[in-house]
Formats: C-alpha cells, sequence, structure tokens
C-alpha cells in the first residue's frame, strides 16, 4: 500500500483556483444545437405537446382557425369585401401565428438542447461497464452494471471504471474523480471516514482494490437525476412557476372573453370587423412572450447550476436558493481555509524575534503539516536559516499524547513547539524554568481567537507563535453582498466563544455559535425556521445529515458521505461550500428573469391596444387613438403580430441566460428592472411597433 | 366656476378628515376595545347574542364564514321576496299596491340582497312603505353590513389574525357603526326638510287648471334615506332617486349624502392600517385612491362644466352640461356626486348619468370597472388589498425572492383566487350578458339611443349589477311592463351574483389561506409594499389591468362617442 501514503499526506483537496476556473466540466458539446433546436421547434408543433403550454396553445388554435379562413374567407360569416384580399391577409396573419408558436417552440428547444448538451456529457461517464459483483459465498461475478442493484457489493481493481454510486467498505485506493468535477488530482478513498468512503459511479479508480457497497439503483444515482432535470424530460413545474401560469392562464381567458364578445359589440356600432382580425388582436393580447420563453427560463435556470457543477435534486430546490433567510456555514472549511498559518513570532523572556524565528524554524523543519509549513515559510521570510544538518538532525512528529513536534538537532539539542501546556511540561521536565511572560503572551494570542504555539530549545522557551485562522480571500465582500440582499449568515465552529468571535469580525459573518455539536446545526436551524426563515447549509459528514435534511436546501459536498447526500437536495460535486453563495444568486435570479419577462409581457399589451383598436375601428370614429401613425389596419395588425413574434426570439437570449442579478436591496432592485421591464415594456412595443409599420411594404 | 371647484374641494377634505377618527373607531370595533356606546350596547348584543344561539368566542374559517354569510343571506332573501310577492295584503300600505311581476320582486330582492340596490322598478309606483322600510330598509342594514363583516375578516386574515365570527361581526357592524350614524343622520335629514311619514300620497290640485289633481308621493323618506346613502345601498324611495327633492332637497341634505356614502369606505383603509399596525402603509393607499378619485373628479367636473359643444355652438357660449341635473345642485355637485357614487358602489343618483358628457360616462365606467376607487362596503377596501396582492406577486419576482405580502407568501392558492377575483369575475359578469344583449339589439335590450352611446349604456347597465352598485346610466326598458323587462331582470340577476358571491367565497378563501400562513420576517431582500415606490407600481397595475380587460368597450363606447361629439356629430 505505498501509494496510499503517498496520498495520506496530501493535504484534503482544497477548492482552490480563482472561481471562473473551476466552472468548467463536464465540457458540453454545443455544435449543431440550433440545427436540432430548428428541427425539435417543428417537431413540437403536435398539439400533444403544445397542450401543456395554454398560452402557446391558444395561439396553436388561433393558426388553425386564421389557415380555414385563408382557404375560405368567409367560413365563419361572410366578410364584407372592403377591396381588400381577405385570402392574402389571412394568410399572412396565418404565416406570422405559424411562426410565433414556432419561436416559442425554438426557445424551448434551445433550452432543452443546451441541457441535453450538459447530460450526454454527464452521460458520458456513466458509459456501461462490466462491475464484479461479490456474490454471499464470497466468489465474483461479472455483471452489467445496469444490473446492479442497491446494497449489492462489488470489487473494484485499479484501472476499472466505479459502476455505480456507493460507499467504499473496504481497501483504501486513488480514484481520479476528473470526469465528474474536472479537478486532476486523485481522491483517496477509504472505509470508514465520513469524507472519503463515498465514491460517484462513473469514476475511476487507479490504485489498489476497493470493496464497494452500491447505495443506488440503475438511473436513480445522483447523476441520472441531473440527466434528467437538465434534459428537461422529468422537469416538474416549481410552485412558483405554477403559480405564474396560473396567472397567465387567467390572463388569457380574460382576453378570450374580451375578444369573443368584442365582434357582437363592434356590430352594435356598425364597425364590424373579421375573426382573423380578432384572433390576431386575441394572440398580440394574450402574454404569448412569457407564456413561450416561461419553460425555456425554468430549463436554463437548472442548466446554471449544473454549469456549476452542482447536481440538484429538484427544480423546487433551486428556486427556494432565492428564498433563503438565512446560511449556516461551518467555519472550517468553508470560512476559514482549513489549515491555520503561522502570523507571527511572539518573543518573551528577553528574546529578539528573530531568534524566535530561528527557534521556530529549527523546531518546523521536518513538520510537513499546513501548519508546519507555513511556520517554515513565515521563519524564512524573517530571515531565519537553518542552522544545523538536516540529515543528522531528526525530527518528532506530532502525536496526540505529547501534543509537540520538534527536531532532534545533531548536536543532541531539542527543539519543540506545540501546545503550552505541553511545552512548559517538556521545559520544566529539562529542568528550565518559566516566566509570566509566557502566559501573558498566551493569553494574548488566545484573545485575539489565534491558537498559541510555545517554542523552545532545550529548556528555554522562546516565544510563541501565533497561528491564525485564514479567512478565504473575497469571502468578507460575498457576505457583504448577501446582507444587502437580505440573507443573514451563522458561522458554526467548534472553536471557543473567543475564537469564533475573531473570526466572525474578520469574516464578516452576521452570527456565530461558538463550541458548536453537530446537534447545535439543526437546532440552529429549526430555530430560524421556527421565525419563518428559509435556511441553508451545506454538510458532508453523517452526521450533519439530519440537518441537510431539515434545511429548506442542504448542499452536500460530493465529497461528503452517502448519507449526507441522500439527505441533501443538492450535492455539489466540487465540494466548495461556499458555492452555496452562487446558488444563493442563481435561485434569485431565476424568480428575477420570470417576473421582468413577465412583466414585459403585460406591459407590450398597451401598445398593441393603441396600435389595433382604433385602426380596426375606424369606422367607429376613433381613429385619431392611433397615436402611432400606422398606415392601416392591415398594417398595423400585422406589424402588432410581427413584433409579438420576433420579441419571443429576442429574448431568447435573455431567459436562457437570465437577468442580470447584482446584490441590491429589494427596493433598489424593484426600481431598477421595473423601470427596464415596466416602464421599458410600455415604451419598447410603441417604437418597434412603428418601425416595423415604416418597414412593412403594406399600404 | 370657482364656487362649484370649492364645493367639492370641501367636501372631499371633510371625509379624509374623518377617515382616521372613523376609521380608527371601526377598527376598535372590530378589534373589540372599548367603545363610547358600550354601556348602552353591551346588554343589547348580549341579548342578540342569547337570542340567536351566537357563540361570540366561535373563531369561523373561511369557509365557514362564507357558508355563514350564503345561508342567512338565502334565508333573507326568501322573507323580502315573501313580503314583496304579498304586499297586496300586508300592511303599511296606503296606496293599495298589489304585488309586482315575479321577475322584479326576485330582481329587486337580490339586488338588495347583494347591496346593489339596482331598481328596475319605480319606489312610489311599485313598493309599498311595508315593502320598502321592512323589505327593503333591513336590506340596506344587513347587506351593508355584510359587506363589512367580509372587509374586516379579510384584514384580520390578512393581518394574520383569525377570521373572527360572521354573526358577531354582522350584529357589531349594525349596533356600532351603522345604527347609531342613522339615527343621527336622519334626524339630521328631517330636520333639513326630508319627509318621514306612514301618511299616504297628498293629492292637490294642479296649479294650471285647479280642476284636476295631482298625487305627490311621500313617505318614511329620512330614515331610509340615510342608511341608502351610508351602507352604499343606493335605492331611492323615490324612483329618480336623489334628485328628487323629498329625497334630496337642498345643497346641505346632499353633502350629508355625499359624505355619508363615501365616508365608511374612505376610513376603512385606515382601519386596515390600525389592524396592519401600519398607518404608512395606509396613508399610502389611501393617497393612491385619493388621487384617481381626484383625477376622475377632476375630468367629470370638466366634461360637465365646459358643457355639449353642440348645445354651446346653438347657445353661442359654453354653458354647463345641465341636461338631466337638478339646479339646485348644478355640475359641481352633480358631477361630484356622480363620481363618488359609482366609485363607491352606492348607485344613489343625484341627476341622470346618462345625460353626463362622455368624459363623465367614461370616468362612471371606469369607476364600475375598477370597483377600489373607494369601493364598496368593505369589500372595496379588501378588493384594493387583492389588487395588492396581484401587484406583488407580479412585481415581486422581480426582486428574486417568492413574493410576499405582510410577511405571507404569495403561492398559487393566493394567485388562483386573487387573480380569478379581480381579472376574471368582472368580464364574465359584464360583458358576457352584454354582448349578448347588443347581439339582439331589438329583442333584448330596448336601448333608447342606437350608437356608441347604447353600447354604454347595457354595459353600464351589467357593470353596475356586476360591481354591486346599483345605479342606472338608464334609457333602457329595463322595467316591467316591458317586453324587455324579463330580460333584463334575470340576466343582471346574473351579474349582480357572481359580482356579489364568487367575490365574497375567494376574498374569504384568500384571507384564510394568508392567515395560515408562517410569517416570514422582514429584510432588506422582502420586497416592501409601504414605499411610495411601490404604491405607484400597484396604480399602475390596477389601471393596467382594469384598461386591458375594458379598453376595447370603452373605447367603443364613451371614446367613440366623444369623438364623435367632438366631430359635431
Amino acid at each position: 500500500m505505498e501509494s496510499s501514503n503517498q496520498f495520506s499526506s496530501t493535504p484534503p483537496r482544497a477548492p482552490g483556483g480563482p472561481r471562473e476556473s473551476r466552472r468548467h466540466t463536464p465540457k458540453a458539446d454545443m455544435s449543431g444545437l440550433y440545427q436540432r433546436a430548428v428541427k425539435e421547434a417543428f417537431i413540437k408543433l403536435d398539439p400533444r405537446i403544445t397542450v401543456k403550454n395554454p398560452v402557446m396553445f391558444i395561439v396553436w388554435v388561433g393558426t388553425i382557425v386564421t389557415a380555414l379562413v385563408t382557404f375560405n374567407p368567409n367560413l365563419f360569416g361572410n366578410v364584407p369585401d372592403t377591396g381588400l384580399n381577405q385570402q392574402i391577409f389571412n394568410g399572412l396573419i396565418t404565416f406570422i401565428l405559424f411562426f410565433t408558436l414556432v419561436f416559442a417552440n425554438f426557445a424551448e428547444a434551445v433550452a432543452e438542447g443546451r441541457g441535453k448538451a450538459q447530460a450526454d456529457s454527464l452521460r458520458a461517464t456513466r458509459s456501461d461497464t462490466v462491475a464484479r459483483k461479490m456474490l454471499p459465498d464470497g466468489s465474483v461475478q461479472e455483471v452489467s452494471s445496469t444490473d446492479l442493484r442497491r446494497g449489492d457489493q462489488v470489487k473494484v481493481i485499479a484501472g476499472d471504471m466505479i459502476p455505480s454510486d456507493g460507499d467504499v467498505i473496504q481497501g483504501i485506493g486513488s480514484v481520479d474523480e476528473s470526469a465528474i468535477t474536472g479537478e486532476s488530482a486523485p481522491v483517496l478513498k477509504q472505509p470508514g471516514t465520513d469524507i472519503a468512503s463515498s465514491v460517484t459511479g462513473g469514476t475511476r479508480l487507479l490504485s489498489d482494490e476497493l470493496v464497494i457497497r452500491i447505495t443506488s439503483d440503475p438511473g436513480k444515482g445522483f447523476i441520472d437525476r441531473m440527466i434528467a432535470l437538465v434534459e428537461g424530460a422529468e422537469r416538474s413545474k416549481t410552485p412558483n412557476e405554477i403559480a405564474l401560469t396560473v396567472l397567465l392562464v387567467v390572463l388569457t381567458q380574460v382576453f378570450l372573453i374580451v375578444i369573443a364578445t368584442m365582434s357582437p359589440l363592434a356590430n352594435y356600432v356598425q364597425s364590424p370587423t373579421t375573426i382573423a382580425i380578432l384572433i390576431a388582436l386575441l394572440v398580440a393580447l394574450i402574454p404569448t412572450t412569457i407564456g413561450g420563453l416561461l419553460s425555456a427560463i425554468g430549463i436554463a435556470g437548472m442548466d446554471r447550476v449544473a454549469q456549476f457543477n452542482v447536481i440538484a435534486t429538484s427544480g423546487r430546490a433551486v428556486e427556494a436558493c432565492g428564498d433563503i433567510n438565512t446560511l449556516v456555514l461551518d467555519k472550517t472549511g468553508t470560512i476559514t481555509l482549513g489549515n491555520r498559518l503561522a502570523s507571527q513570532f511572539i518573543p518573551i523572556n528577553g528574546y529578539s524575534e528573530q531568534a524566535v524565528a530561528q527557534a521556530a524554524l529549527a523546531a518546523s523543519v521536518f513538520d510537513e503539516t499546513p501548519e508546519g509549513r507555513s511556520i517554515v515559510r513565515l521563519a524564512e521570510e524573517m530571515g531565519a536559516t537553518v542552522d544545523f544538518d538536516r540529515n543528522a538532525a531528526e525530527g518528532v512528529e506530532f502525536s496526540a499524547r505529547t501534543r509537540m513536534s520538534g527536531t532532534n538537532l545533531p548536536d543532541g539539542g531539542e527543539a519543540r513547539k506545540g501546545a503550552v501546556d505541553a511545552v512548559k511540561g517538556f521545559v520544566r521536565s529539562r529542568g528550565g524554568t518559566l516566566s509570566a511572560d509566557l502566559d501573558a503572551a498566551y493569553e494574548r494570542v488566545s484573545r485575539l481567537g489565534g491558537t498559541p504555539l510555545a517554542v523552545c530549545r532545550n529548556s528555554e522557551v522562546y516565544g510563541i507563535i501565533y497561528l491564525k485562522d485564514i479567512v478565504k480571500p473575497g469571502l468578507r465582500e460575498r457576505f457583504d453582498q448577501l446582507r444587502r440582499m437580505g440573507v443573514r449568515t451563522i458561522m458554526l465552529t467548534g472553536d471557543n466563544r473567543i475564537t469564533a468571535s475573531v473570526i466572525a469580525e474578520e469574516a464578516g459573518v452576521d452570527d456565530f455559535i461558538a463550541e458548536a455539536t453537530p446537534e447545535d446545526k439543526i437546532d440552529v436551524i429549526r430555530r430560524e425556521q421556527a421565525q419563518g426563515k428559509l435556511v441553508a447549509m451545506t454538510g458532508d459528514g453523517t452526521n450533519d445529515a439530519p440537518a441537510l435534511a431539515q434545511a429548506n436546501v442542504g448542499v452536500a459536498m460530493n465529497s461528503g458521505t452517502q448519507a449526507a447526500k441522500e439527505a441533501a437536495n443538492m450535492v455539489d460535486l466540487d465540494s466548495d461550500p461556499t458555492k452555496l453563495i452562487d446558488l444563493v444568486a442563481i435561485g434569485k435570479q431565476l424568480l428575477i428573469t420570470r417576473g421582468a419577462l413577465t412583466t414585459f409581457s403585460i406591459a407590450n399589451d398597451i401598445a398593441k391596444y393603441f396600435a389595433i383598436i382604433p385602426t380596426i375601428f375606424a369606422a367607429a370614429g376613433i381613429g385619431s387613438l392611433n397615436v402611432m401613425g400606422l398606415k392601416s389596419p392591415q398594417s398595423a395588425i400585422i406589424s402588432a403580430l410581427i413584433y409579438n413574434a420576433l420579441i419571443i426570439l429576442a429574448l431568447i437570449p435573455l431567459a436562457l441566460k437570465g437577468v442580470e442579478f447584482r446584490p441590491l436591496t429589494a427596493n433598489q432592485l424593484l426600481q431598477r428592472n421595473i423601470l427596464i421591464y415596466g416602464v421599458g415594456g410600455v415604451i419598447a412595443p410603441f417604437i418597434a411597433i412603428k418601425l416595423i409599420d415604416l418597414i412593412l411594404p403594406i399600404s | 366656476m370657482f364656487q362649484g371647484w370649492l364645493q367639492i374641494a370641501l367636501t372631499i377634505a371633510l371625509f379624509v378628515a374623518l377617515a382616521p377618527t372613523f376609521g380608527g373607531y371601526m377598527a376598535r370595533v372590530y378589534l373589540g376595545h372599548k367603545t363610547l356606546l358600550d354601556p348602552v350596547l353591551v346588554p343589547v348584543e348580549r341579548i342578540l347574542y342569547s337570542l340567536t344561539g351566537t357563540e361570540t368566542k366561535e373563531e369561523m374559517t373561511g369557509w365557514k364564514y362564507a357558508r355563514a354569510i350564503l345561508y342567512s343571506n338565502v334565508a333573507m332573501a326568501l322573507l323580502i321576496f315573501f313580503l314583496i310577492m304579498n304586499q297586496g295584503w300586508l300592511p303599511l300600505n296606503p296606496t293599495g299596491l298589489g304585488a309586482p311581476t315575479w321577475d322584479t320582486a326576485l330582481h329587486t330582492t337580490i339586488s338588495f340582497i347583494t347591496n346593489t340596490n339596482q331598481q328596475h322598478y319605480s319606489g312610489e309606483t311599485t313598493l309599498s312603505y311595508g315593502s320598502q322600510m321592512l323589505g327593503l330598509g333591513y336590506h340596506m342594514f344587513t347587506s351593508a353590513a355584510t359587506g363589512l363583516a367580509v372587509g374586516i375578516a379579510f384584514i384580520r386574515g390578512l393581518t394574520g389574525r383569525p377570521l373572527g365570527n360572521f354573526y358577531v361581526d354582522l350584529i357589531r357592524s349594525i349596533t356600532r357603526i351603522l345604527l347609531p350614524i342613522s339615527i343621527v343622520g336622519a334626524v339630521a335629514l328631517i330636520l333639513l326638510g326630508v319627509p318621514e311619514t306612514l301618511a299616504g300620497p297628498v293629492v292637490v290640485p294642479t296649479l294650471e287648471n285647479p280642476a284636476l289633481s295631482q298625487a305627490i308621493a311621500r313617505g318614511p323618506v329620512a330614515h331610509f334615506e340615510i342608511i341608502k346613502q351610508l351602507g352604499e345601498n343606493g335605492g331611492g324611495f323615490f324612483a329618480i332617486n336623489s334628485a328628487h327633492p323629498f329625497e334630496n332637497p337642498n345643497p346641505a341634505t346632499n353633502l350629508i349624502q355625499i359624505v355619508g356614502m363615501v365616508v365608511i369606505p374612505s376610513a376603512f383603509i385606515y382601519t386596515y392600517g390600525v389592524f396592519a399596525n401600519s398607518r404608512r402603509q395606509a396613508w399610502l393607499i389611501y393617497s393612491m385612491v385619493l388621487a384617481i378619485y381626484l383625477l376622475f373628479v377632476t375630468l367629470t367636473a370638466i366634461g360637465e362644466y365646459q358643457g355639449n359643444p353642440a348645445v354651446n355652438s346653438l347657445l353661442g357660449s359654453v354653458q354647463p352640461n345641465l341636461e338631466g341635473k337638478e339646479v339646485r345642485f348644478g355640475w359641481a355637485q352633480s358631477a361630484l356626486f356622480a363620481t363618488t357614487t359609482t366609485g363607491t358602489m352606492c348607485g344613489a343618483v343625484n341627476s341622470l348619468h346618462d345625460s353626463f358628457m362622455p368624459l363623465g360616462g367614461f370616468v362612471l365606467l371606469s369607476n364600475l370597472f375598477l370597483q377600489i376607487i373607494w369601493g364598496g362596503q368593505g369589500t372595496g377596501t379588501a378588493y384594493l388589498f387583492a389588487y395588492l396582492i396581484l401587484a406583488v406577486f407580479v412585481t415581486g419576482l422581480m426582486v428574486g425572492r417568492t413574493p410576499e405580502f405582510l410577511g405571507r407568501k404569495i403561492e398559487k392558492r393566493e394567485v388562483v383566487l386573487a387573480s380569478f377575483l379581480i381579472l376574471l369575475v368582472h368580464p364574465i359578469a359584464i360583458l358576457i350578458p352584454g354582448a349578448i344583449s347588443l347581439a339582439f339589439p331589438e329583442t333584448l335590450s330596448g336601448i333608447s339611443n342606437p350608437g356608441f352611446h347604447g353600447l354604454s349604456q347595457v354595459i353600464y347597465e351589467y357593470a353596475s349589477a356586476a360591481a354591486n352598485n346599483g345605479s342606472g346610466f338608464e334609457g333602457l326598458a329595463d322595467s316591467q311592463p316591458a317586453s324587455t323587462g324579463l330580460w333584463w331582470n334575470l340576466s343582471t340577476c346574473f351579474s349582480l351574483l357572481c359580482g356579489r358571491y364568487i367575490p365574497i367565497i375567494a376574498l374569504l378563501l384568500l384571507a384564510d389561506s394568508l392567515s395560515r400562513k408562517q410569517p416570514v420576517p422582514m429584510t432588506v431582500g422582502t420586497l416592501r409594499t409601504d414605499t411610495f415606490l411601490f404604491t405607484g407600481v400597484t396604480a399602475g397595475v390596477v389601471l393596467i389591468l382594469g384598461a386591458l380587460t375594458f379598453f376595447p368597450v370603452l373605447a367603443l363606447g364613451p371614446i367613440a362617442e366623444a369623438f364623435q361629439i367632438a366631430k359635431g356629430g
């Protein structure tokens, strides 16, 4: 097991590198996306598919009716001869309505296509492999990975693909998870440990042998669920989407009534109109813009989550991210880098700082832990040098019993660093004396929230090394942003109050819980929820599972245990706890995009009314309401319809990309978005319809 | 001219000034706090509770509250229908009137039970004093109190309280609010010259020819009149309603009538502010309604003040439009009365709405369509907040959270109820029967004016019924024995019932569903609804949603008529 040693000293994989570089794999293949989407857009004209979208279904029915009156304009009663070729005009309306449908379908198809591309690259990891299933009698049988069931045990040998999600129950080995996470460094897997015992199907074992207990049935693994979600196949509408659909359906019904009753009204005032015109008006008024883009927005939202390398088990969870009031974050690994690093040497007993650095360096040259390396780095920065022959010296490893580590020097001297009490005992045992200076320095560091390590050489204490928790860079700004969005952050840590308060202050979290136990985590979630708040948290250990299940949004780390992943509603393949913050933004962006396009869609109707009503009822003498000065009723209707169709096409990129989200307060966001999508939605169609009217070669 | 505008301004200032005091009083009544009349009323109420077996502590759910309303309304409707159909042999019938046709009785019953008081009959020649006092007068109290009960139950739900008990709310609305004010108001009207007598009509010789005689109708008018206004009922004792010199003899009674009809709905918004503990929001919403109301009053008044260009060209000078108006009220008080009565769902009239200029017709119709420019008794305020909920839903998404109002999430159920209530009931109850009537103008509608004005008349009639307003644009042959009377009676019954009970049930269920929600604490990420910005957004949503539904009929009705008149047609 040589190879495993090499990994055991490797620190747990830290989520490193700039955020952008981690939005990477699986690289989806987007070539041919649009061609496929165009084809798909026509296939989706099948009424069995269209009927699922009530708003667009009305357009579908309208298209059929206008097509009928194209062939026979007098089908629904005689149309008065106005010198206009009704067939050409109706045909034109039919043509535009048809393309309105195609454009809406295209939007959905592009979103689905992007999801599918994403899914395909995920699915590539799922190729059918041969698994060595272990039978109860101990023998091994070769089966297809798709035949594995939950609870089966399989043996995996170096070079094999791991056939399905599972827990390591025997053996230690290194696994290449780059197919999922894009992280090239192999990860050590072994049984028992919370963090490292779970493996994901589709990853490859690089060394040794593992026995794995399968934890999911085929097609039910995390990847499978994600594939289903991003493809849109199993996409069930989220609560908010359903509520919005209700509003759109009611609006559609209102306009159906308005249009259906318009004919007798128009006839009564001797300003009759035709069925084709009424259908054109109906389609212009019903919220086709948002109706056509709604599903694309939802699918694109899931896709964005997938691009972030997060697997969400439902769209509901993604939406809930936007509503989060409180983030519960572990200190270690989430807020701080996970390792304390040396930040200062504090001399005592009249020694110089330089001398402390020298002693600390001597005590740390063999210490390969991140703390040890940071001490060496700091000491060398201060000009300390190794003043003995390294090869002749011998490292003393840290142990739980001695709580010290250090170096036995070639000259018989002993350099040690460690917990202050331990070092005190060591010095006493070597006949040294202790001064009050040491305790004073110890307390000072403790008060600052740091970890004091005493450094001694032989019987002399030189000073204290101030080990400090390092808050991840940029976190403070992100917490500020969250606060501006009204999201509170609570830090949980096993540290004592003083230490916790210093880190909390430095990271800029709103609250913290010191000396926290896993039970505290679930308590704090319940307490927040009792106040009506939605809580999100991350976790990886088995003892986090109840809290992950309790939280409204629980994000499990892919490196975490199977229990944690089962309890969570999202799994982060990169195991980067700070991603929760991005998820909040994605959730909000999803809702904002829906709201913005709905507002835009409704606001557009004003211009459409002003374009169509005055012109078609010109006989009623309300032509002066034609404020846009459109050329003729025909041109007005065709222009409004063309706008109506093109706006869907024009807004596809926005629907897919999402409205740009800025961390502003609700009121600032409302102000901004009302201005752009509300007021803009009123004005834009006036200009656009007028321009189309000018360009159109219809008199 | 200045005098007219001053009259308008002072009247408005008066009821606005009353809002906080009166609204605060109503809040105390419904919160069960001590009020001035407790020593007298507590024993009375206790007797009523024990007589009716009302368990005062029992909190009702939305459905239970709605059922209580439906049952009691059906029971009361049967009573009044029986009373009208049998008035011929019942007492208090000095003129010896027989029973009206069944459809007139049915329409009158439904019209009064729904707090609409749309009248397809002439009071003085159709109904006995007994039917007027015991039937209609009784319903003027109970239907108004029902509206108040719904309004307060809705506010309770909105602010996270249990909805309360319908019977207690009904009784308290009458004993604490409607009855005391009515008593004082009736005495004031009597002092100002409104008759109150059980004696029959006076028969006098005519001035022109003493050989001929004329019967002057009178009756127990004063007490009927005050609750007609205060309860936003609007059903006149006489056919011509508040234009009649016995109902509304002078500008002083006119002032009482205008303030009477708007004081409750205007103060009710303040009552909400007390319940929600957010007077700021109450005042913002109040200002929004007031602003639209001021705009509407101004538009109507300008239209009437400028008069009819066709008439002006004959006169050779610009004169106010006084056709269909009482000279003692003039253009200003007529315009103010008309705008207020259509906005508040009172439906009393002191001038003929049919004769208003198209600008006025546009405003009066818009008032009926929107239903919130003060709105009906209790229900108007509830509508206002249903609009607010829709505005929160549409725009609230844009701040990136599930929209919430007063900390309560607006989800599918709330959107279903609010959008149905605000958007769908009205088109169903107005446009569908309106279109049917207009499709058969000869056989069904009997319209006096063809063209755009006739369209306005028909749509107005259904809008008035659906909004539970009750005023008429008039000009329709909607009364028996006209051949079209039956159609009008029955088709408006459909609009009356749709416009009253579907919204009441929806409002109560909406309140119920909101009251059960766990409130979410406010953060900076929460969309604040008590800001100037959001109030402005709500006004936009109200006008746009209202306009989207009714722009075509407004365009083909008053707007087309306005262009026609401007052209000199």
